[in-house]
């Protein structure tokens, strides 16, 4: 392994493989450092994505695609659905071989992938060179680098090394828990979402198909409301009530952040993105699609920085700039937008199921939903036009 | 001090998120906390999703 890198990527997700690959397109060596032993595994992820989206940033291909939707199915806490098309295409994804193949396009463009590669510190220095220090396969080695970007996930740990205050507030993350189950019967092509405090106090479940047999199964509860009851529990309780036959063939547990997003997304010789960024839509908790767009954003800015062997703050500030002007506004409306979700009792959920049934599933449309949810709080109109009224 | 169940412990990393004072890391596969930095404030026992950490308040060893 070489010791010297123009720019080190740590962490193997779809925020820090998009990353490196667009950092290498302007010619500068480029190492990505995964701590566990392969790409894209465990899949700590209910996989949902728009294919659109995920089209700009790689051909889609069946290999990773594991179902289509077209429909969408919310369930009240007394059993009342309400049925709406997808606003966008979408589709539940094979995460393990979806980040294998945006790997293989960083590789592509030259990056240097190292898996079981644990970045344990980093020594930043305003004027650089970085130095990290990792363990690779039980064996300690020091790398330098003009600059770091950091998709170390929801454990994230480098940008703290940088000084960034990272911590996430309880009511700011969801404690989640999902199993890949098979031997039940779901509409393939309808993804569903249970609200109750019963099953998912301050969250909600998800039934997300793969096949007609088997669909990922979980739920996240948010951390103000996690109890002695662990999100592991809630789910059991949750398939024993819906799907008693389940064989679950994957089991895995989670954090999700809901969050606004860290203000600092850089700094001298760091860039910070993906879940390590909190940049994660706080109402649906998804963050592939803020990964992919705040890792594209980063590898840019990452390699124009390459070109001016500049990577002070004031250089790199590009990104967080062009993050806050053309996605920040709009993230926080969202988490505005959950705040009030998250205090919604089971009663208000139950009227809003009420109110909307009557509306048939190609008429409800997502500006309509949030309209008819916040009729009592009117200061968030303005932020529900502006988020949803490209889906009206 | 705070105890790991290392056979409950999914090594998902969200404790290391809400920890205010980063005294827990994700080692690859080992979950490690700084007992010396620890201020047992417990966010990371109520957040953990599979109810893998506890607190010993006698402090006795693990």
């Amino acid at each position: 392994m070489k010791e010297e890198y123009d720019i080190v990527v740590v962490g193997g997700g779809p925020a820090g493989s998009t990353a490196a690959r667009f950092a290498a397109q302007g010619g500068a060596s480029v190492a990505l450092f995964e701590k566990d032993r392969e790409i894209g595994i465990p899949v700590r992820c209910a996989e949902a994505a728009g294919l659109d989206h995920l089209s700009e940033f790689i051909p889609l291909d069946s290999q990773w695609i594991a179902q289509e939707f077209d429909r969408i199915k919310l369930v009240s806490p007394a059993g009342k659905e309400v049925k709406m098309l997808s606003p966008a295409k979408g589709a539940i994804l094979h995460r393990r071989l979806f980040d294998h193949a945006l790997a293989l396009e960083a590789a592509k463009a030259g990056v240097r992938i190292h898996t079981k590669s644990y970045v344990h510190k980093v020594e930043f220095q305003a004027d650089g060179p970085q130095t990290l220090y990792v363990k690779q396969f039980g064996e300690d080695k020091k790398v330098r680098a003009g600059m770091v970007i950091a998709a170390d996930g929801v454990e994230s740990r480098i940008a703290r090394f940088a000084g960034i205050r990272t911590q996430t507030a309880l009511k700011d993350i969801e404690s989640c828990a999902q199993m890949l189950v098979s031997n039940i019967d779901v509409e393939a092509s309808q993804i569903e979402f249970y609200f109750s405090e019963r099953w998912a106090p301050g969250g909600y479940a998800w039934v997300f198909p793969k096949g007609e047999n088997s669909a990922n199964i979980g739920l996240g509860v948010n951390g103000a409301k996690a109890g002695p009851t662990s999100a592991m529990d809630y789910l059991k309780e949750f398939l024993a009530e819906f799907y008693p036959n389940a064989v679950a063939l994957t089991t895995v547990a989670g954090g999700v952040p809901v969050s606004k997003c860290l203000s600092t997304l850089a700094t001298d010789g760091l860039l910070i993105v993906g879940d390590a960024a909190r940049q994660v839509n706080p109402v649906t908790g998804g963050g592939i699609a803020a990964s992919l767009t705040s890792g594209r954003l980063a590898g840019i800015v990452a390699s124009k920085a390459f070109e001016k062997r500049d990577y002070s703050a004031a250089s790199l500030k590009e990104y967080e700039n062009v993050w806050n002007r053309s996605h920040g506004k709009d993230y926080v409306r969202m988490y505005r937008v959950k705040e009030w979700i998250t205090k919604l009792t089971d009663k208000d959920l139950d009227d809003l199921a009420a109110n909307l049934q009557g509306i048939p599933a190609e008429k409800l449309t997502l500006l309509k939903l949030f309209k008819t949810a916040i009729r009592n709080k009117p200061s968030l109109l303005l932020d529900v036009i502006k988020l949803f009224a490209q889906f009206s | 001090m705070i105890l790991i169940d290392r056979e409950k412990c999914d090594l998902c990393g969200t404790c290391v998120s809400v920890c205010p004072e980063d005294c827990i890391e994700l080692a690859e596969t080992y979950l490690q906390i700084n007992d010396e930095v620890c201020t047992k404030c417990e966010l990371c026992v109520r957040i953990c999703p599979v109810q893998a950490l506890a607190s010993r308040k006698d402090g006795s060893a693990e």
